[in-house]
C-alpha cells in the first residue's frame, strides 16, 4: 500500500511540473510574439474545447449516456457571463472570473431542470431528449430580447489586448488544467466509482445500493456546469456570440472529439480536442472536405474500434518514464547475472 | 372557419412528417437504431427530383420512380456499409447512434459539395386553390393528405399480409427466434431500410410539393421532427407514426397561426419532452418491461 501511495505522489509531482513547464513555455512564446495574436486565440480555443470535451466525456464516457445537447449549456454560460460583464460596471479583471462562475452555475441550473425529466430515459431516448432541449434553448434565445435575438451579441470585452496578449490564454489554460485534475480525482473517488458502476450495469449498481438517480444527475449537472464555464470563456475570447454558434453541429463536434479520443479516456479527449481544433482552424478553406473527412473517420472508428482511438486507456508520462526506467534496470540486472 | 383551415393545413404538413416517421419507426422496430441519416434520405430524394426534372428536363412520372428507387438503394447501401458490421457484432447502441450521425454528416456535406449550399427551386405539381363549400385549401395540401393515407394503407397491407411483411414483424418481435424459424434476418433488415427510404422519398416529393425549395441541410430539422412524430405515436407502430405525424403537423400549424411563427420548433420539442416524461412508449406503442 505504502509504495503505491508513494508512487502516485511522485506521479502527481511529475505531472504538475510538466503542466507548469508547458504553461511557462507557451506563455513565453506568446509574450515574445513568437506565437501571434491569432494563434494565441486559437490556443485559447483549444483550452475551451478541451474543457468541453472532458466535460462531455464525464457524461458519455464515464457515465455512459449519450448526450446531444452540450452546446445548449455552453450557450447559457456564454450569454450569462457576457451579459454580466457587459452590464455590471465592474473592472473586467474582477467581473470576468465572477461571470465565468455565474455562467457555470446558470448552466448547472439548466442542467438540473433538464436532467430530472431527461435522465429517467436511457440510450437513444436520452440522446434525443437532450437534443430537443438543446434546440429549445437555442430557439428561445433567438426570440428573447435580452439575448439580442437572432442578431449577434457583440462588444464583449476581452482581457487580452495588443499590448498584453496573454490573459485570456492564462485563464483558459489554468481553468482547463484545474478541471482535468478535478475529473481525474473524481474518477478515482468513491463517487466516481459509483458513476462508473452505472455505466457498467445500471441494474447491478442499483442492487449494490448505488443511488443511481442521484449520481446520474450529479454527473450530468457537473458536466453542464463545466460547459457553462467553457461558454463564458468562448464569449470573451471572441467578443461576439449569436445562437447559431451553439447549434446541433457544435454539439456533434464536441461529441466527435470525445469519441475519437476514446470514451472514458480523459487524456484521449484532451489530445483529440487539441488536434481537431488546430486542424479545423488550419483547414478552414477546406471546411466541406473537412466535415466529410470527419464523417468518414467517425464511421471507420465506430466500425473497427468502437471504444475510440484510445479506448479507456490514459496516457501518463510519469508512467511511461517509470516503465522505461524499470526496463533499463531489468536489462542491467540480466547483464550482471550473465557476468556472474 | 379559419381554425378549420389551419387544421387542414396542419394535416397537409403532418402528412410529410408521417411518411418520414414511418421509416424511422420501421427501422427502429427491427434494429433498435435511430437512423439519423433518415432525414438526409429525404434530401437525397429532393435532389434526385431536382436533377431529373430541372437539369435533365424529364417529366414528373420519370422523376418520381427515379427518386424512390434511388432512395431505396441509398438506404440499402447505408445499411450494408455503415451498420451491418455493428449489427452482426451486436455492438453497443451508442456506437450505432454515432455511426448514424457520421452517415448523416457525410451525406449532407457531400451534397453541399456537389450542389452548393444555396437553396434550389423546384416545383412538382402546379398549385391550385380548391373550394369545398366555403372551405378553401391549396391543391398541394389535398395531394399530401391523399397520398399519405394511401401509402399507409399500402404499407399496412404489405406488413400484415405479405410474406416479407410477416418476416419483418417476426424479426422485430424476436430476431433470434426469427432466425431459428429460417428467416434470413439480414435480408429482412435490408428490405426494411429500403422500404423506409422509399417512404422518405415519397415524403420528399410531398415536401417539394409544399415548399418548392431544397437545401443540403433540409433533412436535419425535418428528420428530427419526423422522429418526434414517431416517438409521439409509439415507435414501432405504423398507425402510430401516422397519427404522430398528423398531430405534430396540426400542432405546428396552430402554433404558427396563434402563437408565434418562430417558436414552432420549441413547441415540437416541448411535445416530445412532455410525451417522453409522461408515456415514453408513445400513444399507440407497446410497453416493454425491462428484464434483468
Amino acid at each position: 500500500m505504502g509504495s503505491i501511495k508513494k508512487k502516485t505522489g511522485l506521479y502527481y509531482i511529475v505531472n504538475t511540473v510538466l503542466v507548469a513547464l508547458l504553461f511557462v513555455i507557451l506563455l513565453v512564446l506568446i509574450n515574445t510574439g513568437v506565437i501571434n495574436r491569432y494563434n494565441t486565440q486559437i490556443l485559447t480555443f483549444v483550452c475551451i474545447n478541451i474543457i468541453l470535451a472532458v466535460s462531455l466525456n464525464l457524461v458519455t464516457g464515464i457515465l455512459g449516456q449519450l448526450v446531444l445537447g452540450h452546446a445548449g449549456f455552453m450557450l447559457v454560460g456564454a450569454y450569462a457571463s457576457a451579459l454580466f460583464t457587459k452590464n455590471i460596471g465592474l473592472p473586467l479583471s474582477v467581473s470576468f472570473p465572477i461571470s465565468l462562475m455565474l455562467g457555470g452555475l446558470l448552466a448547472a441550473a439548466f442542467g438540473v431542470i433538464i436532467g430530472i425529466p431527461a435522465l429517467r430515459l436511457k440510450g437513444d431516448y436520452l440522446a434525443i431528449i437532450t437534443l430537443g432541449f438543446g434546440e429549445i434553448i437555442r430557439v428561445v434565445s433567438y426570440n428573447l430580447e435580452i439575448t439580442n435575438g437572432a442578431k449577434a451579441l457583440d462588444g464583449i470585452k476581452s482581457l487580452s489586448s495588443r499590448q498584453n496578449p496573454s490573459p485570456m490564454f492564462i485563464y483558459g489554460y489554468l481553468t482547463a488544467a484545474v478541471i482535468i485534475v478535478l475529473l481525474f480525482t473524481f474518477g478515482r473517488s468513491r463517487h466516481g466509482r459509483a458513476v462508473i458502476s452505472i455505466r457498467e450495469d445500471e441494474i447491478a449498481a442499483e442492487a449494490m445500493g448505488v443511488n443511481t438517480v442521484y449520481y446520474k444527475l450529479f454527473a450530468f449537472v457537473f458536466a453542464a456546469f463545466l460547459a457553462g464555464i467553457a461558454g463564458g470563456l468562448f464569449a470573451h475570447n471572441y467578443g461576439t456570440i449569436d445562437p447559431a454558434k451553439f447549434d446541433f453541429n457544435r454539439s456533434v463536434e464536441i461529441l466527435i472529439m470525445v469519441v475519437l479520443g476514446g470514451m472514458g479516456s480523459i487524456t484521449g479527449s484532451v489530445i483529440s480536442a487539441g488536434a481537431l481544433t488546430i486542424l479545423s482552424e488550419k483547414l478552414r478553406e477546406f471546411s466541406q472536405y473537412r466535415m466529410i473527412l470527419y464523417a468518414v473517420i467517425l464511421i471507420l472508428v465506430m466500425l473497427f474500434k468502437p471504444s475510440g482511438l484510445m479506448g479507456r486507456y490514459e496516457i501518463s508520462i510519469p508512467g511511461l518514464m517509470h516503465r522505461l526506467v524499470r526496463k533499463i534496470r531489468d536489462r542491467k540486472k540480466v547483464a550482471k547475472t550473465g557476468e556472474a | 372557419m379559419d381554425f378549420l383551415k389551419h387544421i387542414i393545413n396542419g394535416l397537409g404538413l403532418g402528412s410529410i412528417y408521417a411518411l418520414v416517421a414511418l421509416g424511422y419507426s420501421m427501422v427502429y422496430g427491427i434494429v433498435q437504431l435511430i437512423n439519423f441519416a433518415h432525414g438526409d434520405i429525404i434530401m437525397v430524394g429532393g435532389y434526385t427530383l431536382y436533377v431529373v426534372m430541372a437539369s435533365l428536363g424529364l417529366p414528373l412520372w420519370v422523376a418520381v420512380p427515379a427518386s424512390i428507387l434511388l432512395c431505396a438503394l441509398v438506404g440499402m447501401i447505408i445499411e450494408r456499409v455503415a451498420y451491418q458490421r455493428l449489427l452482426v457484432h451486436n455492438a453497443a447502441r451508442i456506437s450505432l447512434l454515432i455511426t448514424a450521425m457520421g452517415v448523416s454528416i457525410f451525406l449532407q456535406n457531400s451534397f453541399m459539395l456537389m450542389f452548393g449550399s444555396a437553396p434550389k427551386h423546384i416545383s412538382v405539381f402546379p398549385s391550385q386553390l380548391i373550394r369545398l363549400g366555403s372551405l378553401e385549401m391549396d391543391s398541394s395540401t389535398a395531394i399530401n393528405i391523399v397520398v399519405s393515407v394511401m401509402m399507409m394503407a399500402a404499407l399496412q397491407i404489405l406488413v400484415n399480409k405479405s410474406k416479407i411483411g410477416k418476416a419483418m414483424k417476426a424479426t422485430s418481435e424476436d430476431s433470434g427466434a426469427a432466425k431459428l424459424m429460417g428467416i434470413n434476418t439480414y435480408k429482412v433488415i435490408a428490405f426494411t431500410f429500403a422500404l423506409g427510404s422509399a417512404m422518405a422519398a415519397v415524403g420528399a416529393i410531398l415536401y417539394c410539393n409544399t415548399y418548392p425549395q431544397i437545401k443540403p441541410d433540409m433533412g436535419n430539422l425535418l428528420g428530427l421532427k419526423a422522429f418526434v412524430a414517431a416517438v409521439l405515436g409509439g415507435i414501432g407502430s405504423i398507425p402510430g407514426a401516422m397519427l404522430g405525424g398528423y398531430i405534430l403537423g396540426v400542432a405546428e400549424s396552430l402554433t404558427m397561426a396563434y402563437i408565434s411563427t418562430t417558436l414552432t420548433d420549441a413547441v415540437v420539442f416541448g411535445i416530445l419532452i412532455l410525451m417522453l416524461s409522461v408515456k415514453p412508449s408513445g400513444l399507440m406503442g407497446k410497453n416493454r418491461k425491462e428484464k434483468v
